[in-house]
């Protein structure tokens, strides 16, 4: 006999087939290289080269290893270039194709500008752009997850965007803490708080809105996950307000703190996605309430 | 359809489903699907478990302790058991969020206005999957790419009904002309409301849903959740306008914050 709540307890969507190391990989790596290329450009206009060349050679590492990862993931990598077929705005991915194909370049020249001493303008102009690209490659993947039927992602998708962006902000302030010296670090320390406090803010407002979907986000692994990464990006942005601004050794320690608390975030999230994708209830009781809502909404309002 | 074919679907009337599953094993056939699995799961006699890469029709069986009607069904016993079938299929939705998110052009509509995924296109991203509201796509794990129902396409093509449709011996399988079917639908359930049965009820049959109506619909008797369908699905990328707005949102905001970590900075 099977329940009435359910088929035999079996999905009633089909969880997503992405690799968790490749995909949740690919958010962490994506917000880090996004907001790296802000932070260099930053850097670079306000004369603070020993932050802003490890923040384009995190940018360059971190969206070398995205594309990498995304590709790694195709059932068929290579037909990646499939991708290019078409320009598909109801396609969040491909959106970002287009976006990826136009950032990485622009990221690998702005390095290669600085590291080699050559076109200075040039390097700087691709840096601007690849700042400006890069806060769309930082945020887009927020749309990318909740334009699917995952109930967690979907019912998420008004705050997931800044929950993403905070955490790319944290993350690249993290890596800029742990390899700039303290003489230029100090905008990396501000933005660590800032990223920190907004992630944070974020993703407290979508568990509200998410309901009974947010068990999903707080019991088994995804909820370890996110207690940690938590933990860690209030402990990061606390340690970058304080001893950050003293020494190396305080720095880096917020930094890593930073890092990990970032990409505990999406792996944490990419995990309860797919949680409330196994689970039919999470499926079931939200769309139940709509529908007992709507039903109750026509009878006060026949007609 | 824009030329003049009208939009081709199904009804599949489970009141007179009898789990045969020809309609499993004919698609299997006529469209070369692989084998997906010789298990017994234990869930009545449903051995397929689920809509997959492998597994375009899938009977579903529901036992339960409840009278089928009024009137004694063909599989009431003295102690009100009555056994629910249903064979489920790809619901070439109107508003189809497969087709919307996939980002190679790879699925599209076809002149009959089914959807269908173009095996020497699909990169197997894997972006339909979880777009899915139905749970019908899935990734074919030694192939790399998604596979679904087609609507037997080449066999529409050619003026010849699905293998699914041919196959069932009770029509409890309708193909036609969607508006046509809608409206043999109506008057199917009114006859079973008729004589008794008050459970039956149609499902995806109303363009007002929220994926615009399905161009494979159902006549079921009980909630769609006991059958493993969704309550109330809908589109994802009703919502996508929205997504975007908070995105470039999201992004002006770390912009700015950032231009606020270096503004005013003394080091």
């Amino acid at each position: 006999m099977s329940d009435t709540g359910s088929y035999y307890g079996k999905p009633i969507i089909n969880p997503p087939v992405w690799a968790e190391r490749d995909i949740a990989g690919y958010l962490f790596t994506g917000g880090l290289a996004g907001a790296s290329s802000l932070l260099a450009a930053g850097a670079d206009v306000t004369g603070r080269p020993a932050l802003a060349r490890p923040a384009r050679v995190t940018a360059t590492g971190a969206i070398v290893v995205s594309l990498g990862a995304l590709i790694h993931d195709l059932g068929r990598p290579g037909r990646f270039l499939n991708m290019l077929r078409v320009f598909k705005p109801t396609s969040p991915m491909s959106m970002g194709v287009w976006v990826l194909a136009a950032y990485a370049p622009l990221t690998v020249t702005a390095l290669a500008s600085d590291a080699l001493d050559r076109a200075p303008r040039t390097g700087r102009a691709a840096g601007v752009a690849a700042a400006l690209l890069g806060a769309g490659v930082s945020t887009y993947t927020a749309a990318l997850i909740a334009d699917t039927a995952v109930p967690a992602w979907h019912d998420g998708h008004r705050e997931l965007p800044y929950v993403f962006a905070g955490s790319a902000a944290s993350a690249a302030a993290g890596a800029g803490l742990l390899a700039a010296p303290v003489t230029q670090s100090g905008p990396a320390a501000r933005l660590a708080v800032l990223g920190a406090v907004a992630e944070l803010a974020a993703e407290h407002a979508m568990e509200r809105r998410l309901g009974m979907v947010a068990g999903a986000l707080r019991g088994g692994t995804a909820g370890r996950r996110l207690k940690a990464a938590k933990a860690l990006t209030a402990t990061g942005a606390l340690g970058a307000a304080t001893i950050a601004r003293r020494g190396r050794a305080g720095a880096a320690l917020s930094g890593a703190a930073l890092l990990a608390g970032s990409a505990l975030t999406r792996f944490g999230l990419f995990e309860g996605g797919m949680a409330s994708a196994r689970d039919p209830r999470y499926t079931v009781e939200p769309q139940r309430a709509r529908r007992a809502d709507a039903a109750a909404r026509a009878r006060r309002d026949p007609g | 359809m824009s030329d003049g074919t009208p939009r081709m679907g199904f009804f599949t009337d489970t009141s007179v489903c009898i789990g045969c599953k020809a309609c499993e094993v004919a698609c299997k056939e006529w469209n070369d699907v692989p084998e997906d699995g010789l298990d017994w799961t234990g869930m009545s006699h449903d051995n397929s478990g689920g809509l997959g890469a492998d597994t375009w029709r899938h009977v579903a069986f529901v036992e339960q302790r409840k009278p089928l009607g009024e009137h004694a069904p063909n599989f009431q016993r003295e102690d009100d058991f009555r056994w629910l079938m249903a064979s489920d299929v790809c619901k070439h939705c109107t508003h189809a969020a497969c087709l919307d998110v996939c980002p190679t052009g790879a699925i599209f509509r076809t002149e009959f206005g089914t959807v269908v995924v173009q095996e020497d296109i699909c990169n197997g991203c894997g972006y339909c999957v979880p777009a899915c509201p139905y749970g019908v796509l899935d990734k074919r794990e030694d192939d790399g790419r998604i596979f679904k129902c087609t609507l037997c396409y080449d066999r529409l093509e050619v003026g010849q009904e699905p293998a699914c449709a041919k196959a069932c011996p009770t029509d409890s399988i309708q193909f036609g002309e969607l508006d046509e079917l809608r409206h043999r639908a109506a008057g199917r359930v009114e006859s079973l409301h008729e004589a008794g049965v008050v459970d039956a009820r149609l499902y995806g049959e109303d363009p007002g849903d929220g994926v615009g109506g399905d161009g494979a619909f159902f006549l079921l008797l009980d909630e769609p959740e006991v059958y493993g369908l969704p309550p109330d699905p809908i589109v994802t990328t009703r919502d996508l306008s929205r997504m975007w707005k908070h995105v470039g949102l999201a992004a002006g905001a770390l912009v700015t914050g950032v231009a606020a970590a270096f503004a005013g900075a003394r080091r």
